[in-house]
């Protein structure tokens, strides 16, 4: 267990006084390290509670500069941003949170050969990105891994997430064997998405992570939690594995990654690399 | 005939639909890209046009998300 310094009592006091966390799981969350795999509406709340959390080593994926559209909902970047890389932009701010932590950034979008090598060294990693085929593959990556993850999905004024134990629970392919057909359905920039409901699910991803690695509580797998904040509803629809998933099923077709072709929510027709 | 959709009690103009049926009942947007689950387990989608619902099934409807940026 870390020794914590007089000042580090201090920062982390109110997690100290749960008696869930107390030092022990504080003390985890320092040695603890995780990913967040894109910088937008979902990942800025992500990065910026981890970072206040001090999970000592967070790592944050995203290939994409700052834009104007970004600023109503991606609260890890600020108006003085616009232009710059979204990763430094965000190591920036959890920094200024919490200058006792790592940020490892990776200025690139994972794929079906990047992915394996970066995921390999966290603990927990947390999909915020935009779009079917990077959830696929952050799935994929993940059970074939054995790395727990939280899935996060947004739009107008809905939100889902799942939390994954490989082997353990259902997989997001137990409940969706394949991606939808391109421009099936809507993305955020074509429909919408109101900016709090990624503050809301983002926050919800950051505690599932914060609970993992200090083992706290009882995680969200068998169950997709959604909401709808029209209504303020929230369910929790239980689930369990499908065994006829194409990657943990009982005769599983998906044995290695691979890319499929996506349209990104956020893409402007000269950004067109993905 | 009732089910509960969605953790909902229900009333369906229609005895033991098919899941096609029961989509198209409900006026569920994009039905060829949903999954659904009936009382706890998953319905393959190449069934939805012959697998019945009955009386008193717990039917759920999961929606594709993909935003998150």
């Amino acid at each position: 267990m870390i020794d914590f310094t007089e000042d580090q009592l201090q920062r982390y006091s109110r997690h100290i006084l749960l008696k869930e966390i107390g030092v022990e799981g504080q003390s985890r969350l320092l040695e603890s390290k995780v990913l967040i795999i894109g910088a937008g509406g979902l990942g800025s709340p992500a990065a910026l509670y981890l970072a206040a959390a001090g999970v000592g080593t967070i790592g944050i994926v995203d290939a994409d500069t700052v834009d104007l559209t970004n600023l109503q909902r991606q609260i890890v970047h600020f108006t003085e941003d616009v232009g710059r890389n979204k990763v430094e932009s965000a190591r920036n701010k959890m920094l200024a949170i919490n200058p006792g932590i790592t940020i490892n950034t990776y200025h690139a979008f994972v794929n079906s050969e990047t992915i394996s090598g970066i995921i390999a060294d966290y603990d927990f990693v947390i999909d915020a990105t935009d779009n079917f085929a990077a959830k696929f593959l952050i799935n994929d990556a993940c059970v074939l891994a054995h790395k727990t993850f939280s899935h996060g999905g947004i739009l107008r004024f809905e939100g889902q997430t799942i939390t994954v134990v490989p082997g353990q629970s259902a997989c997001y392919r137990c409940l969706f064997p394949a991606p939808p057909p391109k421009n099936a359905v809507p993305t955020c920039s074509q429909a919408g998405v109101l900016g709090g409901i990624a503050g809301m699910l983002g926050t919800i991803q950051a505690v599932e992570a914060v609970k993992s690695v200090t083992d706290t509580g009882t995680l969200l797998t068998n169950a997709m939690l959604t909401f709808d904040a029209l209504s303020m509803d929230f369910r929790k629809i239980k689930v369990r594995r499908n065994p006829l998933c194409p990657l943990c099923g009982e005769n599983p077709s998906i044995t290695v990654l691979s890319d499929e072709e996506q349209p990104v929510c956020d893409l402007k027709p000269h950004e067109a690399k993905r | 005939m009732k089910i509960k959709i969605n953790g909902l009690e229900k009333s369906v103009d229609s005895s033991n639909p098919t899941i096609s049926e029961l989509l198209s009942l409900e006026k569920v947007e994009m039905p060829d890209y949903i999954s659904v689950q009936i009382n706890g387990v998953f319905a393959k989608s190449t069934d939805f046009a012959t697998a019945l619902v009955a009386e008193n099934d717990e039917v759920d409807f999961l929606y594709f998300m993909g935003g998150g940026r």
